[in-house]
């Protein structure tokens, strides 16, 4: 059973059990503009909720995107440093970031669900 | 780009026409302008490369300077040959101050003996026109005109563009100016631009210019293009961004542009901060303007540190992004002369972490200006 949570930072964490995959939204993807540039963290990096975790770049200007929950990397997505467009087609699918092992799973509960987090986009605007 | 004062922005008369063409508005010098549309930096960008883009460059400060012998009265503010500039020819020139450092760079048309047309940028455009006002009082008279819009066309098809609605354009040299009717409306036509592509700038009444940028839109080659595109292109091309990349704590010669000093004006000097300027000509400047190519895929912004390849700080990034003609991230920046010669390998600290670089020669995108 896989739910997907979201941050106000605009990261998507798709939970199975206690690992997760993470990524940006469409909304950031579409703030961010055409992504030109990707750095995923490598398996075994330790990452804090809320810490930096990788780095994206559009044409206009680089971001973090940051850890939306405690744990150690499993994965970092491969093809996403030769094909870093692969963010803007598909950023809740091909266009994760990272796979991850929690550490603290009680942590979920500070992330919104779908609801929320649609509800959080249209207050931005 | 945006900037964070308080003061309200200020609109071009095509801040309408930009929002209902989807433009994402940001500040920028003041003014509320468009940083792409929905095409997006990239493709406007390659757009411009492969056809022709239209930019709203209302923002910047145009204006005449009047005067009996007013070419010889600029001269006495910036290092160019005013004098020697025919009619309807345009230079690109830099005003300095006592130090040498360079208070803004603008162009300037000589529309005859007695009067010359000059663009100057929009963060600028206030100060700029009080100095030349005030350092050419009892010479020459400047007459500032907010009464006038300015449009960009930019890109390898704006030459069959412009044929279409001022058979006149088509024969102009790179560098030259001409006023010519588009439709009824009055424009002053300048073969120029900020993109390393051929192109005009375009000087518009400001209650015409929307319907002769609607006339440019409708042409099938035409896209609007907003200034994140604008930004790239000019870096691609090269071209030094104002207060990032050449400001007052720079010379010409630290900026590379020492071809801005006119012959004569080399021997005779009689321009701000010529000691200094004319010092560092002969004798050099302790760091200079490069490009800098960073040899991996993550681009290096502007503030970024750059270091000799033995771990020395030697300078900085001042423009730095990612260049979508070349295809890879592009960069430009100061570096010691002693590192200033192509080739020399470099290291960039990004995000705390040191990437192989090297010194490159300018421009990324090679310029194809139209010269007959």
């Amino acid at each position: 059973m896989t739910e997907v949570r979201y941050t106000k930072e605009h990261e998507w964490v798709r939970i199975d059990g206690t690992t997760a995959t993470v990524g940006i939204t469409d909304f950031a993807q579409g703030a961010l503009g055409d992504i030109v540039f990707v750095e995923v963290p490598s398996a075994g990096k330790d990452l804090k909720a809320g810490g930096e975790a990788a780095v994206v770049e559009s044409v206009k200007a680089a971001s973090e995107v940051y850890a939306p929950l405690s744990g150690k990397v499993l994965e970092g997505n491969a093809a996403l440093p030769d094909a870093p467009e692969t963010v803007n087609k598909d950023p809740q699918g091909a266009g994760w970031f990272f796979k991850m092992q929690l550490s603290n799973p009680g942590e979920l509960s500070a992330l919104m669900d779908e609801t929320a987090y649609k509800a959080y986009v249209a207050e931005l605007g | 780009m945006d900037d964070h004062s308080t003061e309200p922005l200020k609109s071009t008369p095509l801040e309408a026409l930009h929002v209902a063409r989807g433009g994402k508005m940001v500040g920028f010098a003041g003014y509320n302008m468009p940083v792409n549309y929905p095409l997006g930096v990239l493709r406007e960008h390659l757009h411009t490369r492969n056809a022709a883009g239209l930019f709203d460059v209302s923002h910047m400060g145009q204006a005449e300077l009047t005067g009996a012998h007013v070419a010889l009265a600029m001269e006495t503010l910036i290092p160019g040959d005013i004098v020697g500039l025919a009619a309807g020819h345009i230079r690109y020139s830099v005003l300095t101050n006592a130090d040498g450092g360079i208070i803004d760079d603008l162009m300037i048309t000589k529309v005859s003996d007695d009067k010359l047309y000059l663009v100057v940028n929009a963060a600028c455009k206030d100060r700029d026109f009080a100095h030349i006002a005030s350092r050419l009082a009892g010479r020459a008279t400047l007459t500032r005109h907010d009464d006038l819009a300015l449009l960009a066309l930019q890109g390898p098809k704006a030459a069959q563009v412009m044929a279409r609605l001022v058979p006149a354009a088509a024969n102009m040299s790179f560098m030259t100016s001409l006023v010519d009717r588009i439709g009824d409306v009055p424009t002053r036509l300048s073969r120029s631009g900020y993109t390393g592509e051929d192109g005009w700038e375009i000087s518009i009444p400001n209650h015409a210019v929307v319907e002769i940028a609607e006339k440019l839109l409708g042409q099938p080659e035409v896209q609007p293009i907003g200034l994140g595109a604008r930004d790239s292109l000019r870096l691609e091309a090269g071209l030094c961004l104002y207060g990032s990349d050449i400001d007052t704590a720079t010379t010409p010669i630290e900026g590379s542009l020492a071809w801005v000093i006119g012959k004569r004006r080399r021997e005779e000097g009689g321009f701000p901060g010529a000691d200094k300027i004319l010092d560092q000509l002969k004798n050099g400047a302790p760091r200079r303007r490069v490009g800098i190519k960073p040899l991996g895929r993550a681009p290096a912004r502007a503030h970024t540190e750059v270091q000799s390849a033995e771990g020395k700080r030697i300078g900085e990034i001042t423009s730095g992004g990612f260049g979508p003609s070349y295809n890879g991230p592009v960069a430009m920046g100061y570096v010691e002369t002693a590192y200033a010669k192509p080739g020399t390998p470099l290291h960039l600290i990004v995000r705390g972490q040191a990437q192989p670089a090297e010194v490159c020669t300018l421009p990324f995108t090679p310029h194809r200006y139209f010269k007959p």
